[in-house]
């Protein structure tokens, strides 16, 4: 009569939190790895997309198929890794370098102007055109000092965000 | 506003090929239901439930910064993904282990051998019997009866509400009704929440009523299709649109009849674990009758009565259900409702879930069960989208 937290060992667990710097507790851990056996149904040891889009809150997102990308048959540490930036514990750099890879979605290194575009066109959906789409754009890249042509690095986004701070956090559950 | 309603989604599940998400009109997006969705003929609109503006608006001026700031909408995906109320509510709860050490363990081993050894083939007698007891009688008056309609049908109600009884005596149910019980009378309807097909059989011990239910494979189906077909049960297929139209044309005609059975629903669609309810469809809530709540709460101090249908055949749960000690319940027979003026058919089937829920003490949550059958359609994607796009078009105007 075992439950899933007793299969993992403390050594499991710390190998996981090295992974992920020691953002999450080993309470957070164990919670989170009972959810991952949860959305992971057949029980391969990865997540497939399908089973990310069976949770309807997770399909719902206007970013899912984005996200699906990056986080399609991640397996355990991975997963934990991916979540790590949500923590309140991880640090501004950690969270603007996730979304910058959400921007960055092929993985060059740079988000060009069609790439951020790409996320408004996720975002807003068919409620604005694509004229108004580039519009916005170019005026706020302008106003930033940035062009329609210029490419932005992770440097730029820190810069950017600058010291506000970012609302990103999601707690994990510990019973 | 209503009639518009249903009448547009039945023309929709005729030509259910039209994808209708394009025709959304913005200013009243919550109330005109337009999914390409085969199954919603009755689908509840999760719009009406959401609290509105989960992403808190910024205001003021338009900067890169802002636009860049995806982190609300990624909040939300991790959100969902850490945890999210939906997969909650068929969470099959674990039993509480207790035979831990070594002064209760061989109590434990006592235990099994009882249940398994003792309990369960008495049980498998005791419903041998009942299903002897109960052809030997049933088929007769089936077949024998067919002239005496009135007599017929009574004879066959105590029959199948006898069976239920053996039925409940197999695992032993300790089952506490409280509040009136039912009568036969026309123009109303019953509704409870739904844990698992047992339900149907707590409640039908009692009174027989006719149930609107997912037609079953194997021996439940054979069951539905002979037995319970005699006391007015109307099946349908989950997946067949033309069967909901149906459906419904029944239910209207069942509830005027007066010597029908009285009509059981379960409007939740699906069996949902026994800690929350989802949402309720709005198909027993616009027939214009009487709906009476019913809460059924399981005490799982025996066993999870909550049938996990993906994971677990009947045959398999109702196994489960012998070989425990007990099925402990409460089944309460709560206020008779009616649709208040002014009042629409969701409105008034949110009110009815408030009223079981907080009798039964079970939480409710704003999904729609049939979500664990499909993905939720575009629609309420598209919900978010405009509430972003119009604030950023607004935020552009203001400068």
């Amino acid at each position: 009569m075992g439950s899933a937290s007793s299969l993992l060992t403390q050594y499991d667990i710390e190998e996981v939190q090295e992974h992920c710097n020691k953002i999450f507790s080993q309470q957070e851990i164990v919670s989170l790895y009972q959810r991952f056996c949860q959305l992971d149904r057949n029980a391969k040891g990865f997540i497939s997309a399908d089973e990310f889009l069976s949770v309807p809150e997770f399909a719902m997102n206007p970013l899912s198929q984005r996200l699906l990308k990056m986080v399609d048959g991640l397996n355990f540490k991975d997963f934990v890794a991916f979540l790590s930036a949500f923590s309140a514990k991880a640090s501004m750099h950690q969270k603007i370098e996730l979304i910058f890879k959400v921007y960055d979605s092929d993985c060059n290194g740079k988000v060009s102007f069609n790439d951020i575009l790409e996320v408004l066109q996720d975002l807003s959906g068919s409620f604005m055109s694509d004229e108004q789409r580039e519009q916005v754009l170019s005026q706020v890249l302008q106003e930033a000092g940035y062009s329609r042509g210029s490419y932005l690095l992770l440097d730029d986004f820190v810069k950017v965000f600058g010291k506000s701070g970012l609302k990103m956090e999601v707690e994990v559950p510990v019973d | 506003m209503e009639k518009k309603d249903s009448s547009s989604q039945i023309s929709e599940n005729v030509s259910h090929a039209t994808t209708g998400d394009a025709q959304i009109v913005p200013q009243n997006m919550g109330k005109l239901n337009s999914s390409s969705s085969e199954l919603d003929l009755d689908r509840p609109n999760l719009e009406d439930y959401l609290p509105i503006g989960s992403i808190p608006e910024p205001r003021g001026k338009l900067r890169l910064r802002d636009f860049l700031d995806i982190s609300p909408t990624l909040t939300e995906a991790a959100g969902a993904i850490v945890d999210d109320s939906f997969t909650r509510c068929f969470k099959s709860n674990p039993p509480e282990p207790w035979n831990w050490n070594i002064y209760l363990f061989p109590l434990w081993c006592f235990g099994v051998v009882i249940r398994y050894g003792v309990l369960f083939p008495v049980r498998v007698l005791v419903l041998t019997i009942g299903w002897i007891i109960f052809l030997s009688s049933f088929i007769p008056v089936h077949f024998l009866l067919k002239g005496h309609d009135k007599l017929r049908k009574k004879m066959e109600r105590i029959l199948v509400e006898l069976i239920c009884s053996f039925f409940v005596a197999s695992w032993t149910g300790v089952v506490k009704y409280h509040g009136p019980r039912p009568s036969m009378r026309p123009k109303q309807v019953f509704v409870a929440n739904h844990t698992s097909m047992i339900d149907f059989i707590i409640l039908e011990q009692i009174t027989a009523f006719a149930v609107i239910m997912q037609k079953h494979p194997g021996w439940v189906g054979l069951l539905q299709s002979t037995i319970l077909e005699s006391v007015g049960c109307i099946w349908f297929n989950r997946s067949e649109a033309k069967d909901r139209e149906i459906v419904a044309r029944k239910l209207r005609e069942h509830v005027v009849g007066v010597d029908n059975n009285p009509l059981l629903i379960f409007p939740e669609g699906t069996c949902v674990n026994n800690h929350y309810t989802v949402m309720f469809k709005k198909g027993a809530f616009e027939l214009g009758c009487t709906v009476c709540p019913i809460a059924i709460k399981y005490n799982k101090i025996f066993v999870d009565a909550f049938w996990n249908s993906k994971k677990q055949s009947f045959t398999m749960h109702l196994l489960q259900l012998m070989t425990s000690w007990a099925v402990v319940c409460d089944v309460w027979y709560l206020e008779p409702q009616n649709l208040k003026p002014g009042e629409t058919p969701i409105e008034f089937a949110e009110r009815v879930r408030d009223i079981i829920s907080v009798r039964a003490g079970i939480k409710k949550v704003p999904w729609d069960g049939y979500l664990k059958y499909s993905r939720p359609s575009p629609k309420h994607r598209e919900r978010k989208q405009q509430s972003f796009a119009e604030s950023v078009l607004r935020r552009l105007e203001e400068k």
